[in-house]
């Protein structure tokens, strides 16, 4: 259980906010911060890590104070129990794939769990290859790797994924998924890709401009009015076309593009580029298994 | 003859390597404060090591005379513990890691400069502490940057004239490094002798840069 109550005063690009951060999350939860950028997601982020200080406030995990103004408690981020995954990688560049976890390792059984891990992010094969030889999703999968090395209590994800191409970030959103279910770390996400958002987490927290807005399971945020549609795809409109008395949408569903008919009235509140969803009720929907 | 030349030699290629070694150990720190720190004498600091690069070697040598000489405060301080710095090749020591300083500190700190901070903070939230950040991915990243500073500093130490003229004189054995040799040779004429101090100097210095860049490209090389 991890608590957490602070402010921050912020400098961002549309002037200075005061960040105030109230959050409670549960064990083995997956949370993601979402939001536009400048909001203060990445700073909550830090905050948590030790990186950046908060002005007041109290961090509390799991019954252990990390921060707390009142009582001039401030651990170190070497002393706080965490995993953080930067958007840049940041691997140690002189450092083989093993040896960025091995040394992250602080003992002779996390130094036994090494290879283990390296075989879950599928690159044994590449253990021995320096972080500039690799592609962005191999570098990504190495600090995923990284971070998992000490067990932490919590993993950090600074927007792991969006420096990625999209059938790489599907696929590692999968991996991500995979390693919440067996380490079941609890864990903060910090995005702005819905599809990301809609597929990882159990909540998700809306941020804007220094406050948490909302707290919800995020399809119940995203299709705001609750649908009762027993399918629901989120894509992005690439295209309307009017064809009277209806209109055609065609939209980028992951890699595949779907086109369907919807109203002109409802095709007015589209707007090429924007992210839909698609849901439909009275749907007999085809499911078979690919082989 | 011949063994006052590869005294010399010798006594040159010592005072370069004891400067570098130094240089080596202060401008690491040095340069990571210049780097990270937010202090606000951040830019006197930065202007004191940069200093040498435009101050003539005589000024520097001038002012090291004064305050080495026994009649000075620090010269008496000194005096009264032994330590004789005018003349002497100790004073070398001191005056060369003076006026080489920049040609260390500079290329460590602009290696400094390009290692994302994420680095540094990926090592923290992995329990590493500062110093252990620092010798075991840092210095390892820039190491390009720490050969670059070696090599600048002992070939600038190799070819210094100025200030070791003005507080270490011309004593052989002690103080008389092939730079003042050469010109001491030319002023007596002894051109033959002032050829093999200046041709020495010019092949070592070369092969030692050759050798250097081409290590340093390989290395770089493996990192990208």
């Amino acid at each position: 259980m991890i608590s957490i109550n602070v402010t921050k005063h912020l400098d961002t690009a549309e002037g200075s906010i005061e960040a105030h951060f109230e959050l409670e999350i549960g064990d083995s939860e997956f949370l993601t911060l979402f939001g536009p950028s400048g909001a203060g997601k990445t700073t909550l982020l830090r905050m948590i890590a030790g990186l950046e200080t908060p002005d007041s406030g109290v961090i509390e995990v799991d019954g252990e104070v990390w921060f707390d103004s009142a009582r001039r408690i401030n651990l170190t981020p070497q002393k706080r129990s965490i995993g953080f995954v930067f958007q840049d990688y940041a691997l140690f560049p002189t450092m083989s794939v093993r040896e960025n976890l091995l040394f992250a390792a602080e003992n002779e059984e996390q130094r036994r769990g090494v290879d283990e891990l390296i075989e879950l992010v599928e690159l044994t094969a590449l253990s021995g290859r320096l972080p500039s030889s690799l592609s962005g999703g191999q570098k990504q999968r190495v600090a995923l790797g990284r971070s998992l090395v000490r067990r932490p209590k919590i993993l950090l994800l600074d927007e792991p994924l969006s420096a990625l191409d999209p059938s790489m970030r599907q696929k590692l959103q999968d991996e991500l998924a995979q390693i919440h279910k067996r380490f079941k770390i609890t864990t903060l996400l910090v995005s702005h890709d819905i599809a990301e958002t809609v597929k990882l987490s159990d909540r998700m927290a809306s941020v804007k401009a220094g406050k948490i807005v909302t707290l919800s399971p995020p399809l119940e945020y995203f299709s705001e009015k609750t649908l009762s549609g027993k399918l629901q795809l989120i894509g992005e409109v690439l295209k309307i076309e009017e064809d009277f008395p209806v209109s055609i949408v065609t939209l980028l569903v992951g890699s595949s593009v779907v086109r369907t008919v919807i109203s002109t009235e409802e095709a007015a509140e589209l707007a090429i580029g924007a992210q839909a969803i698609i849901s439909s009720k009275a749907f007999n929907p085809i499911v078979m298994p690919i082989r | 003859m011949e063994s006052e030349f590869l005294s010399t030699m010798a006594l040159t290629f010592k005072l370069a390597a004891i400067t570098t070694a130094i240089l080596l150990v202060i401008a690491i720190p040095l340069a990571s404060f210049i780097v990270f720190s937010r202090v606000r004498f951040k830019s006197v600091i930065e202007t004191i090591v940069s200093m040498p690069l435009v101050l003539p070697p005589s000024v520097l040598g001038f002012y090291l005379l004064i305050t080495f000489s026994p009649s000075s405060t620090v010269g008496t301080f000194l005096t009264e513990h032994g330590i004789r710095l005018a003349f002497s090749f100790e004073g070398l020591v001191v005056g060369s890691v003076l006026f080489s300083l920049p040609f260390m500190v500079h290329p460590i700190q602009s290696a400094l400069a390009q290692v994302p901070r994420s680095i540094f903070e990926a090592a923290y939230t992995l329990g590493k502490s500062k110093f252990q950040t620092m010798t075991r991915v840092i210095l390892p990243s820039i190491r390009h940057g720490l050969i670059s500073g070696i090599v600048l500093a002992f070939a600038h130490t190799v070819g210094e004239f100025g200030v070791i003229l003005m507080i270490g004189g011309n004593i052989p054995g002690e103080t008389r490094v092939a730079s003042i040799a050469i010109y001491d040779e030319v002023e007596s004429l002894n051109y033959a002798l002032a050829h093999q101090y200046a041709l020495t100097l010019f092949a070592v210095t070369f092969a030692i840069l050759l050798l250097v860049y081409t290590l340093n490209k390989k290395s770089l090389g493996e990192i990208r």
